[in-house]
């Protein structure tokens, strides 16, 4: 890919990023932060990569902990995000009573 | 599958990641967004099997990614409410560590043919990911309280420090102008070090701040990876986990009143605690949970403030009978929630929420701080930084600054407590020794238990 292509891509990403959660309100900081938190976990996509690419053992070795470490952050990050998100559905069925 | 395709699904699961965060700012659309978040990263995974097979040593990569589900998910599953923050930074650090390994198998695998621009963004992922790695253990140690939650400090630590990151810059030219295994090994455990005492001297009470902090840097290793693996993916995901922790951080920051570089650095100017007065008895009024019930019983309005000693005791349900109680008596009665209660900004709001506390009940800082002059009562539940007034009075303080709950201006403050011992920040407080303070020692749950049954039997 040519360098100004991703020059372009960077910038608006950094754009949408802080536009998307520039007014949330601090009972939502640490969900938010949270499922961030899950979302970097696709750095799994790399890890797979590398290890398709692998040739020698220590290649192998360390793309397999890349993966498992990733998956954690993914898979972990999205489970223990929706546990707290549950709790607040919770919360506006208590309201509507 | 061709380019093309591949491209196309994995933009779409670009454009799921800012769905996600969209959706995760508003309550009302924040579980949708995350399962929007886990849909991206679940086609984001697939295609990446799908345009690259048959993958060479698939079993191996099925087999990681089994034992990383079995890790990842019942950590996520059997977590209790107040651990939650730890677990947060631990998933953040495995990211970190992740991305670094990520690069490190890159550079191991790189020709003689890699442009400058690879070999740069290789290297600043192994840094900022095992910075990212390191730094995410220590404030997981901190958080666990496994290790102290004071800042940690010793003589020319900021020489130390500053001596790392040159070396840390130093080398990372070195390894770019060389290209050699050696010279990245060194590398990675300096940038390990570095995180490893760029965390330490921060407070106990700030560590979310560079929990969210760190997180944004696992982003943008994540983007740097994406530019080395040419995967547009990787590039839209990291730089928006990038952006959008950054604004996070610094929301968190203002919500605290920090500015992120008293964060970071604030241990270091602070003026030595003056520790006499920490040492001594001094005289505190102790009740009963009968005399508790007798001043609620007599009172118009309450404020209950929670915190993290609220969490520990698993206090949710037996403070909202308690709340119930009070209301049925005509009692208006209302939760003073602070944005950093607890251990995370909108902890207390969670855990209340498992309660079904209703929302209306729940008054933010700004909201509820006006209302202590007409308040009769401010019982704070197992929280200490958040009331105490050595913020708004003590410059030099590690919480000086912090915007606080000002129930010293209710005429009566009720202090539920374990011990005397300081809260979070290692703060003595000084409205525990106030003439209209008393305190009910004990774990929050049993003592709330027994104030409920005595406000019933008034």
């Amino acid at each position: 890919m040519d360098a100004m292509a991703i020059v372009s891509i960077f910038v608006l990403a950094v754009f949408v990023g802080f536009e998307v959660v520039s007014k949330v309100s601090s009972t939502l900081h640490t969900p938010l932060m949270s499922g961030a938190n899950a979302i970097h976990g696709v750095i799994l996509v790399g890890a797979i990569i590398v290890a398709d690419h692998s040739e020698t053992t220590l290649e192998l070795g360390l793309s397999v902990a890349a993966i498992i470490l990733a998956t954690i952050n993914m898979i972990g990050g999205f489970v223990v995000t929706d546990r707290m998100l549950e709790m607040f559905k919770g919360n506006k069925k208590g309201a509507d009573k | 599958m061709n380019r093309t395709m591949y491209d196309l699904i994995g933009l779409a699961a670009g454009v799921c990641f800012i769905l996600a965060l969209k959706g995760l700012s508003h309550p009302k659309t924040a579980r949708r967004g995350n399962l929007i978040g886990a849909l991206g990263a679940t086609i984001a995974t697939l295609v990446v099997f799908a345009y690259n097979a048959p993958l060479n040593n698939l079993g191996w990569i099925i087999g990681a990614i089994a034992v990383g589900s079995l890790i990842g998910v019942p950590a996520a599953r059997r977590v209790q409410m107040t651990q939650m923050p730890q677990l947060v930074a631990l998933f953040n650090g495995v990211g970190g560590g992740a991305a670094a390994l990520v690069a490190i198998v890159e550079y191991l695998a790189l020709g003689d043919g890699a442009s400058t621009a690879v070999v740069i963004f290789t290297v600043f992922t192994v840094v900022v990911g095992c910075v990212s790695f390191s730094g995410s253990i220590i404030t997981f140690l901190k958080l666990q309280e496994l290790m102290t939650t004071r800042p940690v400090v010793f003589p020319g630590g900021r020489f130390v420090i500053a001596a790392t990151l040159a070396a840390v810059f130093g080398v990372s030219g070195w390894v770019v102008i060389e290209l050699g295994t050696t010279p990245l090994l060194v590398l990675a455990a300096l940038s390990l070090l570095f995180g490893v005492l760029f965390v330490l001297p921060v407070g106990g009470a700030d560590v979310p701040i560079v929990i969210s902090l760190l997180n944004a840097f696992t982003g943008l290793t994540v983007a740097a990876s994406g530019y080395v693996l040419d995967s547009t993916l990787l590039i839209i995901a990291g730089t928006l986990v990038g952006a959008s922790g950054t604004i996070l951080t610094r929301l968190m920051a203002d919500a605290m009143g920090r500015s992120l570089f008293g964060t970071l650095f604030g241990a270091f100017t602070a003026k030595p605690q003056d520790a006499s007065s920490a040492g001594e008895e001094r005289p505190v009024r102790s009740g009963s949970p009968d005399d508790v019930a007798i001043l609620l019983n007599y009172a118009r309005r309450v404020v209950i403030v929670p915190g993290f000693g609220l969490a520990v005791a698993q206090a949710q349900h037996t403070v909202r009978e308690l709340a119930d109680l009070m209301i049925s008596k005509g009692i208006d009665v209302a939760y003073g929630i602070h944005p950093v209660a607890g251990r995370m900004p909108g902890h207390m709001n969670v855990l209340l929420a498992e309660a079904n506390v209703p929302y209306d009940q729940l008054a933010e800082m700004d909201e509820v701080n006006p209302t202590f002059g007409q308040t009769d009562v401010a019982i704070v539940i197992g929280a200490n930084d958040v009331v105490n007034p050595a913020a708004q009075t003590t410059p030099g303080c590690p919480i000086y600054g912090m915007p606080i709950l000002e129930v010293s201006n209710a005429a009566n403050v009720i202090f539920l407590k374990r011990s005397m011992r300081p809260g979070f920040a290692g703060i003595e407080n000084e409205l525990l020794y106030d003439p209209k303070t008393m305190l009910l020692f004990g774990d929050a749950k049993a003592s709330l238990t027994k104030v409920v049954s005595a406000l019933k039997a008034l």
